[in-house]
């Protein structure tokens, strides 16, 4: 996917460059200006996410979220994928072998949802962009997501 | 040197505190520190991997596609085809939820309507492709599958709401954030 995101934009750029150099030049500043517009906040939540991840292990999160946990284990699941940020290359892995570990489906349908889909880490970026409101209720109605999605897990693995 | 002024400084003071924090770190629980440092890099190597051709289409995006077109594909009244787009641009994603709000300040201040850049942002957070395809070798297709069945109906519910909950001032303060960002 990412070969197929590169190759649609070098065919984009060619495209832009044929119809008119000056007009890519733009176009290649303005990404520039974004990228470094979210920079600062790109390398905050790197290191928060290394500090993160290097303190709390998996091996900590797994003995948390045991399968008989039930619900106050999704509720610490959904807290724990809420505040972290963890990168696909090591977040589905991590759920597969906190299943393996003994954590319950329930667990993990809260832990990979609210992963995906609530950040408070990134608030700060998303509050930029749209305002406290926007943000807080976007995310809040995420995590109120996250529990329907626990449930149905629960119920249908 | 000229870049390193008060408001390079002011904007990166936060990221300055972190790299302090992990130099304590470092200093006092080397383990966790240089830990801390190894899973930085790697997340950094694999973000700068994905990030390029996002901004570079974004910059093309920002460029060349009139206010009119993207009022008229996903702005008011652009109906369903706004909504399928919205879930396409963030489903065909790839890289972090918030490489995906840059993306959504050109399409707001192109005109785009905002519950389908609410969508759009859902889409990128919970149903990108590559994801996806990861999600179901690692824990299962009819986990993958369950889940995305629920996160389809989901972000167009989320969307809806938060749309909603704004009144029209707060609205428009969104899309000034985004005209005035460059």
């Amino acid at each position: 996917m990412t070969i197929a995101l590169y190759v649609l934009a070098f065919a984009a750029l060619v495209l832009s460059f044929v119809k008119s150099k000056q007009n890519t030049i733009l176009s290649l500043k303005k990404a520039w200006k974004s990228f470094e517009n979210i920079l600062p906040q790109f390398l905050t939540i790197l290191l928060v996410i290394g500090i993160m991840l290097s303190v709390l292990t998996p091996q900590q999160i797994s003995e948390l979220l045991g399968s008989k946990s039930g619900w106050m284990g999704v509720f610490i699941a959904a807290v724990i994928g809420s505040v972290t940020l963890i990168p696909g290359f090591i977040a589905f892995p991590l759920a597969a072998a906190l299943l393996n570990s003994g954590a319950g489906y329930m667990q993990i349908g809260a832990f990979v949802s609210t992963l995906m889909m609530v950040g408070i880490i990134t608030m700060p970026v998303e509050i930029k962009y749209f305002g406290k409101k926007a943000a807080i209720i976007r995310n809040a109605l995420a995590l109120l997501f996250s529990f329907g999605v626990a449930f149905v897990m629960g119920v249908a693995m | 040197m000229k870049w390193l002024n008060k408001k390079t400084l002011k904007r990166y003071r936060i990221f300055i505190i972190m790299a302090a924090l992990n130099i304590i770190l470092i200093i006092f629980f080397p383990n966790i520190g240089f830990n801390a440092v190894k899973l930085s890099w790697k997340n950094l190597l694999e973000m700068l991997a994905v990030l390029p051709p996002i901004f570079i289409l974004l910059g093309l995006l920002d460029v060349w596609v009139k206010r009119e077109t993207m009022v008229k594909y996903m702005g008011e009244g652009s109906g369903i085809i706004g909504i399928l787009l919205a879930y396409l641009i963030g489903s065909a994603a790839a890289g972090p939820l918030y490489a995906a709000f840059p993306v959504a300040g050109v399409l707001l201040k192109k005109g785009s309507k905002l519950s389908n850049v609410f969508i759009m942002i859902g889409a990128w957070s919970t149903t990108k492709i590559p994801q996806i395809l990861f999600e179901a070798s690692a824990l299962g297709t009819k986990f993958m599958l369950i889940r995305l069945a629920l996160d389809l109906v989901g972000i167009a519910i989320i969307a809806a709401f938060t749309q909603l909950s704004l009144n029209k001032q707060e609205k428009e303060e969104i899309y000034n954030k985004a005209l005035s960002m460059e």
